[in-house]
């Protein structure tokens, strides 16, 4: 069966930029919108990358600040300053 | 120059680690009694790895930061008459549900941590139990808070903490918390912040919040959502809990594993409330209960279970049974409720014709044939004055405490009846699960303050249906029964009236059109 590495985020402005930046650098993500909330899978392992976000947001930006819009997520947590990852080890 | 600043995982070594000191007036025994009759085995305790490299100065910010967003909403959601923009009034009743039966278990999960991390002698889950704690105060506080603004208006919300104690439906998530408070502390942390918070909570969180941004209460999503950003931080306990577990010491690992199938047994239960919330409580649905449980139990469950083979844990013992309880639960629960409305501090109603049409889609295999005859049925008897009401107290199972309703697994046709017998009496169960939990701790369960045998035995006010509700504080005639003919409804279309026939009507307007009857 497929381990999906998960992240759900409110549909917020403050989480679209985020969510904009996980679909740039992750391939093969699925999609589930739902009234309030989106909900990104992949297979194994889904990256959030700070320069991407920052490069969207205009201004510099703590991968912890993902606490604000985080709604669920799945998946082992691999956390720096330069990224926030979830993953399943193979 | 300024000193080069230091990294996340230093700094947050840094500022967690080295604090705690080996204790020398006391033995350490003395000072953390419960962390060992448990039988679970801690070589070192060092070994915990935080989830999260969240450190005390962070936590403050964003939380303020979480707090600032979320009131902000509460009084632009107050000053603009939000509860005049829901999608039906009906939908109020699911919030009564929630602040009777949810917050006051956030209240309970507070103190719940507060305990465990004082008496786990281990710095990192400590610290990592003490900011749950905080968190779970938190979300006491802002549901009370959000949801006070419907007391405003609508019935039932009134004597929610006096209910919990009291009311023989919530003694089921009351029960359910009870139990894991009274345990020992790594019991508490498999149950709650594994079983619960991992496993089970997403399906309450997630899309029933977002049922309650798709039915017009922005003060509920937002105070979900705000939750369950916390909750994410619980989940990443709940599954290091179960890991530094198994890597401790081999001997950890049936513990653990009776604990998992208990928890997941028990939680699956308590959110029966939650299936029948999403299917038939709210007027505009997200996805069903049986969608529901695909995505975060069967998808995302598989994935965690998956993970945990390495240590030898394996999928909670009847986990398919759960599964298959996917194509029944929301009916039968919504079954018992409407039978037992006069009971109840929140209306009931049969499913509109559109809503039995979105179930019969929603549940192909089992709604048509088995839920639908009964519900037209009842919705006829209500045409011709002879709405039914069930008289007779129930049987309920000494696990779970929920009315023996439920159906054998593959026949649904037939009423699941299971006992024990413990010290010359005789214990009835509603399932395997919850004959295992009770055969596995007899002395525990036979204790269980089971609120139809208080009621016989003259403890909860009297020994009529009246006696008993007025000793729930129950508003006879206002919180209870159907929605049709309630004061919420009526209040809800002279709100709806009052839109047509002013344009822009505030509700104060509607009330006093009420009020001038």
């Amino acid at each position: 069966m497929t381990q999906y590495a998960s992240i759900t985020l409110q549909n917020t402005d403050d989480a679209r930029p985020i969510i904009e930046a996980i679909l740039a650098d992750n391939t093969d993500v699925q999609v589930l919108n739902m009234p309030g909330a989106v909900k990104l899978d992949r297979d194994h392992r889904i990256v959030v990358n700070r320069a991407s976000v920052e490069e969207r947001i205009g201004r510099s930006w703590d991968p912890q600040e993902l606490h604000l819009v985080l709604i669920s997520m799945a998946g082992n947590v691999d956390e720096d300053d330069d990224y926030f990852a979830l993953e399943w080890k193979k | 120059m300024s000193a080069k600043k230091l990294g996340l995982k230093q700094r947050y070594a840094l500022m967690t680690r080295g604090l705690d000191w080996e204790t020398s007036y006391q033995p350490m025994d003395k000072v953390f009694p419960y962390d060992t009759f448990e039988g679970i085995k801690i070589k070192d305790w060092s070994a915990w790895e935080d989830p999260f490299r969240l450190t005390m100065d962070n936590y403050w910010k964003f939380q303020a930061e979480k707090e600032r967003k979320l009131y902000a909403v509460l009084d632009s959601f107050a000053q603009n008459n939000g509860q005049t923009g829901l999608s039906d009034a009906r939908y109020v009743n699911a919030i009564k549900l929630f602040l009777t039966g949810v917050s006051p278990l956030e209240y309970q999960a507070h103190r719940g941590f507060a305990h465990a991390g004082r008496h786990l002698r281990g710095v990192g889950p400590r610290i990592a139990a003490q900011m749950q704690s905080l968190d779970e105060l938190r979300h006491a506080q802002t549901q009370i808070h959000t949801i006070s603004h419907y007391n405003k208006f609508f019935d039932g919300f009134h004597e929610f903490r006096h209910m919990h104690d009291r009311v023989w439906y919530l003694s089921v998530p009351k029960s359910f918390f009870d139990d894991a408070r009274s345990a020992g502390p790594f019991e508490y942390m498999v149950a709650i912040g594994f079983a619960f918070e991992y496993v089970l909570t997403n399906l309450l969180f997630v899309p029933f919040m977002s049922g309650a941004a798709y039915n017009g209460d922005l003060a509920t999503v937002t105070f979900g959502f705000s939750a369950q950003s916390d909750e994410s931080r619980h989940m990443k306990l709940g599954i290091e809990v179960i890991k530094f577990l198994l890597e401790q010491h081999p001997d950890n690992l049936p513990i653990v594993q009776k604990w998992v199938d208990k928890w997941f047994w028990r939680g699956h239960r308590v959110l029966g409330l939650v299936a029948m919330m999403m299917d038939y409580m709210l007027p505009k649905r997200v996805m069903s209960w049986k969608e529901a449980w695909e995505i975060y139990f069967t998808q995302a469950g598989g994935a965690l279970f998956q993970d945990l083979e390495r240590y030898g844990l394996r999928v909670p013992k009847y986990a398919d049974i759960a599964t298959a309880e996917a194509e029944h639960l929301s009916h039968q629960n919504w079954a018992i409720f409407y039978q037992y409305t006069h009971a109840a501090g929140f209306h009931t109603w049969m499913p509109k014709p559109d809503e039995m049409d979105w179930l019969s889609e929603k549940y192909p295999n089992t709604f048509d044939k088995y839920y639908r005859p009964r519900f037209e049925m009842w919705a006829e008897m209500e045409k011709k004055g002879e709405r039914f009401y069930n008289m007779a107290l129930p049987q309920l199972c000494t696990t779970c405490q929920i009315p023996m309703g439920y159906t054998e697994p593959g026949d649904p046709t037939t009423i699941c009846f299971r006992t024990s017998q413990y010290k010359g009496d005789t214990y009835h169960f509603c399932s395997d699960g919850c004959k295992d939990i009770f055969d596995g701790e007899p002395e525990k369960y036979s204790q269980s303050w089971l609120p139809v045998h208080q009621i016989f035995q003259g403890n909860c006010g009297g020994a009529t249906v009246p006696d008993v509700l007025d000793w729930y504080k129950l508003n006879v005639g206002a919180d209870n029964m159907d929605y049709a003919g309630s004061p919420d409804e009526k209040i809800w279309k002279a709100w709806q009236d009052a839109k047509k026939s002013q344009g822009a009507a505030r509700p104060e307007d509607a009330d006093a059109m009420t009020a001038a009857e």
